[in-house]
């Protein structure tokens, strides 16, 4: 390497264009970007085979909608509770921090364990991937994949969260608008993407 | 840039989404037209995204460049629908 491509190595802005206060923030912007074109594409998917079939179930009647409605008011709260977390952080108020983090991922535990709830017994009524007593086969498949790849992204995010947690609760961490507040802002940007996405869902596969 | 704003009010954020959340529950009720029903749905849902990027995710403070590549994703869902659309009609 000549010693001018060094010297314009080393000019490099070392500071994201976009996102001053850290690349991570960039990444997982752009990450999410891509993962919001992967539940676009199945959501749009979802349209056109209900679409195309004519004995399509009313999803509202076929699957209910007051216990995913309460799901939906649950990622909503585990949404405030998330920024109120990341507002301790910078306030350095470590015990605040950790009962708000803590908060966010009982929301998103609870919000699994009514998804198991919801499955068991709409499997026992006998909706299945491949058919199901009200119409189309395909309502159960698309039922299926969306919900579950949603709710793998919050399994995701529990994990995510659970290990933000773990951080915050360490004496070592420096809380403060510093490293610790950027860290935990890129997982709640990942939290709240989570729920932007359950409210399109909801909407899209159980209420139209 | 998140950091030098003066922070929105959560709770009021939380309230707006539950609102929405309540009023789309009673949108699938009213006695109209599908189509009616279909676009209040896609527009209240729209509306609770929205505040969720710009107040939650902090898109409302940040440089409109990152804004724009966070639509992104939505314009090429419009075009996809677009695209599509011979094929179901």
């Amino acid at each position: 390497m000549s010693e001018a491509s060094v010297m314009h190595v080393s000019a490099e802005p070392a500071e994201s264009p976009l996102t001053p206060e850290s690349w991570g923030k960039l990444g997982m912007w752009l990450f999410l970007v891509g993962d919001a074109m992967s539940f676009g594409a199945l959501l749009v998917g979802y349209g056109l085979l209900r679409h195309a079939s004519p004995n399509w179930p009313i999803p509202s009647k076929a699957l209910g909608i007051s216990l995913t409605a309460f799901m939906t008011f649950l990622l909503i709260c585990s949404s405030v509770t998330m920024v109120k977390g990341l507002e301790a952080v910078k306030d350095r108020e470590r015990g605040r921090a950790k009962g708000y983090l803590l908060l966010t991922i009982l929301g998103g535990v609870g919000f699994l364990g009514l998804q198991a709830y919801e499955w068991t017994h709409l499997i026992a009524e006998g909706l299945k991937v491949y058919g199901n007593p009200w119409g189309s086969p395909l309502f159960g498949t698309t039922f299926f994949v969306i919900t579950g790849f949603h709710g793998l992204h919050v399994t995701g995010g529990v994990l995510y969260l659970t290990a933000m947690l773990f951080l915050v609760s360490q004496p070592k961490t420096a809380l403060g608008p510093g490293w610790a507040y950027n860290v935990v802002e890129v997982s709640g940007l990942y939290w709240h993407f989570v729920d932007l996405v359950w409210i399109m869902v909801f909407t899209f596969v159980y209420l139209l | 840039m998140a950091q030098g704003h003066a922070a929105p009010n959560y709770w009021m954020i939380w309230l707006y989404l539950s609102i929405l959340t309540v009023l789309e529950i009673a949108a699938i009720y009213l006695d109209v037209a599908k189509l009616i029903i279909v676009i209040l749905l896609v527009g209240l849902a729209l509306s609770k995204a929205a505040l969720v990027a710009m107040y939650f995710m902090h898109l409302r403070f940040e440089r409109p460049t990152l804004g724009l590549i966070a639509l992104s994703p939505l314009i090429l869902c419009v075009f996809l629908i677009l695209m599509l659309l011979p094929d179901i009609s």
